[in-house]
């Protein structure tokens, strides 16, 4: 069983940019262009083994730069153990490359994190809306996404709001 | 029901039009299930044996549109549901009826935000609205009558 922190640093030294541990929680910062090479060898190496993704997940650090982050949890059913490989990207067309080559399950993960928060995976074999209509416009779990559509309505505002409230007809 | 005359042992009620017409209406009002959140849970419970909405005539929840008459919106519709009800409704044969039940299908309810339409009204016409976070059987079943009185109400120059 290798040191995931140690194995990763010694295959992809330009590759690694922090790593830190909370509570046991190991996490490796890796570069963008890198994740995929990263993703393998974790899946791959003999006593790394980690051959299960639970989970990727979009962060936003508005106003925060660089802005986005991508998490990928990854599991390794042969040790019982985890790593989290987190991917930090610009506020500014944030892009990075998918890893379903790897990880197939990674496939509507991405297409989530694209959905909600504009994320684009690079050489993904379907990324569409997942989770919103397909014509919706923005992605709504941005920081800087408004939050409700409509206002909270009380007794001393309700002509002003139902003016605008749109009614269905027959 | 304006029962006028009857005639020995014929067996023949005369009653205005409009009345046979209503009282027919009311009596086998078929529900389209449309539960979406957990007012669909209470809306099974009222069709259940307990709350038997069979008396009102309600024997069948119709999954199909095509057979229904009273649409239950129930639960919070997203704005991804929302052209999905609104082609289920234009499916439905006239005459057809609208009850929202709930908050969260009357108004919106605690989900002010963009992912939820602030009430069904803005996509299909409500008749009946029933407020609750779920309503108890109770008030859906209270709901569903003060509709039938509403229906009973109809007059033959108002149908189209």
């Amino acid at each position: 069983m290798l040191d995931p922190v140690e194995a990763l640093t010694s295959a992809f030294p330009q590759a690694m940019e922090d790593t830190y541990e909370f509570r046991g929680e190991i996490t490796v910062i890796v570069a963008a262009e890198n994740i995929v090479e990263v993703c393998r060898h974790c899946r791959d190496t003999k006593g790394l083994e980690y051959n299960f993704l639970s989970d990727v997940a979009g962060v936003d650090y508005y106003p925060q730069e660089p802005r986005f982050a991508v998490s990928y949890h990854l599991y390794s059913m042969v040790h019982n153990r985890s790593l989290r490989l987190k991917v930090f990207l610009p506020g500014d067309e944030p892009e990075l490359p998918s890893v379903t080559e790897v990880f197939p399950a990674a496939n509507w993960s991405e297409r989530e994190i694209y959905d909600l928060f504009g994320v684009v995976f690079t050489g993904h074999p379907d990324l569409r809306r997942i989770l919103m209509p397909d014509g919706w416009d923005g992605h709504p779990l941005r920081k800087d996404y408004p939050l409700g559509y409509e206002t909270v309505l009380f007794s001393f505002n309700f002509d002003e709001i139902d003016k605008h409230k749109p009614y269905a007809r027959e | 029901m304006g029962v006028t005359s009857k005639l020995g042992d014929l067996g023949i009620v005369t009653v205005r039009l409009e009345d046979a017409v209503n009282w027919a209406r009311t009596r086998a009002m078929w529900p389209m299930l449309f539960g979406l959140a957990c007012c669909a849970i209470e809306m099974m419970s009222t069709q259940a044996s307990v709350y038997d909405l069979s008396r009102f005539g309600m024997e069948l929840m119709r999954p199909s549109p095509r057979q229904s008459d009273l649409m239950i919106v129930a639960g919070r519709v997203s704005r991804k549901m929302a052209p999905v009800l609104r082609q289920l409704y234009d499916q439905m044969p006239d005459p057809k009826w609208v009850l929202s039940m709930g908050d969260c299908a009357s108004c919106g309810g605690v989900y002010n935000n963009y992912a939820i339409v602030q009430g069904v009204d803005e996509i299909v016409p409500v008749d009946v609205y029933v407020a609750g976070c779920p309503p108890r059987p109770e008030q859906l079943i209270h709901g569903i009558i003060t509709l039938h009185e509403r229906v009973k109400q109809e007059r033959i120059t108002d149908w189209a």
